[in-house]
């Protein structure tokens, strides 16, 4: 049984490839099914084809179909160990743009899930999201924020621990801003005020996230309200000054400004229980935790070498399972053979000699296939396989 | 017998105050916290049996029981993964106090006390639970300084080296003077008719006490919190510090 990989990612192929071959995950799943033990995972920064009993080349005739060129020049071909390996490194979330990113997980899931594959990719799969998993828990390589929103919601709940009941006030609708508040919002948090220029932006940001829209200048009257501050205006000038803050002795009120230029004003941050971020301060502190990644990396691909060791195993022992399943039925042909003879005996002992008979059976085969397992690992699976065919096949 | 538990209840503080230094090795950093305090536990109970009745009855033994309580205290509030630093922050103390307790003969079999037990078991048994919570609250309070100083200096580590957050340090701090003030509170209280039973006159360490106990009471009634919380909670520790070592050169 052998498998191969045929794909392109964003290592090798540019955005505008790749969005060519990129597919929605029920077209993915229908190519997989098309070509048959198959599973297609696609995502924004990859696209591979896992096809079991083939060399690859018709799943790359469909990728250059879907592309439109020849992607010989780009996509890269891997068979069996080699791919698997790939793949756990995929799942592993260390082949992705950020190493350590989570989402490429689900997306494999999804992938596996939605396909129908044989007992080979199955087993590589399954292997692929436990593999996952464990990289996620033993190591820390997504723990730490690599995003400036996700940092700015990481450092909130630095400030305040769990952030479930936290009132967030967010001020403008910028992009990054939003990402942000979306991420507060996932930890817990709620965005109880959305102030905007536009009234109408914040009245949509407000019901997307469940808060009250306000306008700009009611922002200060609602600063002894909240806990956090988020803002991403496009206003010239600042739009929280010092003045603007109240006292804040029983708990800190903290200040995400990821507007440029600053909406904050910069001595917010010495006044007391007042901690104050902006775009910089943010931006240096998802360097400092990439860099953290790329260390947990190191510890994430000695897991990968692991797995893909047992993977590799295991696909050895599949050398010796046809020579194993014939010695199995040539054992118990003949204790079906022997256990005819009794087949007066009163069902009671009948019973009784089954049992016994196949735990002999059981014992005494153990040992063999556990050392031919053992042995195919280790290379030597055919002497084996082919020692047991002279022992116990048919005379020749 | 006691002698033989003294090593492994060392072996394992030690071995989880080195393991803290290295985020990988927090869990086995976490075993050695629990493999030592049981064995300390143990060494304790040996003591116990030993003279057959309460053996803390010297400085060095009182040191032995508080290492014991401070462990015990940090297993209750924050021993825990991501919790790290403040593992860090306590252990080394737990070892260096520890082995003072030793030089200091805490650990061997000791005498049976002149005091009788449930006057050791209040007075000393609360006073030292006591400054156990006091000591794990400074060392929360030493983490709060230093977490709201890495948010003041923007320090870009500040999610890589992590510690608790500012509120969950807070809250643990209060909670941990919360519940030592009372102990130390019956604590005094029956040193206190003790001596006026026997008729003994008040000593300094006895005035530090009631100096410890007024800034903690101090801390609890004005409802501390914040920076000013965390100054007077390592203020309320230098007291317990200025008892302990009075503790080793008079009152016993």
């Amino acid at each position: 049984m052998s498998f191969s990989l045929v794909g392109i990612s964003h290592h090798v192929a540019p955005v505008e490839l790749r969005e060519r071959v990129a597919l929605p995950l029920e077209r993915a799943a229908s190519l997989a099914r098309m070509l048959g033990d198959a599973v297609c995972l696609s995502t924004c920064n990859r696209t591979e084809v896992y096809l079991a009993g083939d060399d690859g080349t018709r799943a790359l005739s469909s990728l250059e179909e879907l592309a439109g060129e020849p992607l010989r020049s780009v996509a890269y071909r891997m068979h069996d160990d080699a791919a698997a390996m790939h793949l756990f490194r995929v799942s592993a979330g260390l082949d992705s743009l950020i190493p350590g990113e989570s989402e490429i997980l689900g997306q494999v899931r999804a992938a596996f899930d939605a396909a129908s594959p044989g007992p080979l990719l199955d087993r590589v799969f399954r292997q692929a999201l436990q593999l996952g998993k464990r990289v996620r828990t033993e190591t820390a390589i997504g723990e730490s924020p690599a995003s400036v929103p996700a940092a700015a919601a990481a450092l909130a709940a630095q400030v305040f621990g769990d952030l479930a009941g936290r009132k967030v006030l967010l001020v403008g609708a910028g992009r990054i801003g939003e990402l942000a508040a979306g991420n507060l919002s996932a930890r817990g948090a709620s965005i109880a005020y959305v102030a905007n220029r536009s009234p109408e932006g914040a009245a949509e940001l407000a019901t997307r996230f469940g808060g009250e829209p306000i306008a700009l200048e009611d922002v200060a009257g609602k600063l002894g309200e909240v806990d956090v501050v988020l803002t991403s205006t496009a206003a010239p000038g600042l739009v929280i000054g010092q003045n603007d803050v109240p006292s804040r002795r029983r708990s800190p009120l903290f200040f995400i400004d990821i507007a440029v230029p600053r909406d904050v004003d910069p001595e917010v941050h010495q006044l007391d229980g007042c901690y104050l971020y902006d775009i910089d301060d943010l931006e240096a502190v998802v360097t400092e935790t990439l860099e953290g990644r790329r260390a947990e990396a190191e510890v994430a691909e000695r897991l990968v070498v692991e797995e893909a060791e047992r993977f590799r195993e295991w696909r050895a022992s599949l050398d010796v399972v046809p020579a194993i399943a014939s010695l199995r039925a040539y054992a118990e042909e003949i204790r079906s053979a022997e256990l005819a003879k009794y087949a007066s005996l009163p069902e009671e002992e009948r019973r009784r000699l089954v049992a016994v008979s196949g735990q002999i059976l059981n014992k005494l085969l153990h040992e063999p296939t556990v050392r031919m397992k053992k042995a195919a690992a280790e290379g030597d699976g055919e002497a084996y396989a082919e020692a047991i065919r002279r022992l116990f096949g048919p005379p020749e | 017998m006691a002698e033989l538990l003294f090593w492994p209840a060392l072996l394992g503080y030690g071995e989880a105050a080195i393991a803290y230094s290295n985020p990988r090795y927090t869990r086995l950093a976490i075993w050695g916290v629990r493999v030592g305090w049981v064995a300390q536990t143990a060494l304790l109970c040996v003591q116990a049996a030993g003279v057959d009745a309460f053996p803390w009855s010297t400085w060095a033994g009182s040191l032995n029981l508080f290492v014991w309580l401070i462990v015990g205290a940090y297993l209750f509030w924050g021993c825990q993964s991501r919790y790290r630093l403040v593992g860090l922050g306590v252990m080394p103390l737990v070892v260096l106090l520890f082995v003072v307790a030793r030089i200091g003969g805490g650990t061997t079999a000791g005498e049976r006390s002149h005091y009788s037990n449930l006057f050791l078991t209040v007075h000393v048994g609360f006073v030292l639970a006591a400054f156990a919570g006091f000591t794990v609250a400074a060392v929360l309070a030493t983490l709060y300084l230093l977490e709201e100083r890495r948010l003041q200096n923007r320090s870009p580590d500040i999610l890589r080296m992590k510690l608790p957050s500012l509120v969950v340090l807070e809250r643990l701090t209060v909670r941990t003077i919360v519940i030592a003030l009372p102990l130390l509170t019956v604590g005094l209280a029956a040193g206190f008719v003790r001596m006026r039973e026997e008729g003994r006159s008040f000593d300094a360490l006895m005035g530090v006490a009631c100096l410890t106990w007024l800034v903690y009471a101090g801390f609890v009634f004005a409802r501390a919190s914040g920076r000013t919380a965390a100054q007077l909670a390592i203020l309320g520790f230098a007291f317990v510090i200025v008892a302990r070592l009075l503790l080793a050169g008079s009152h016993f």
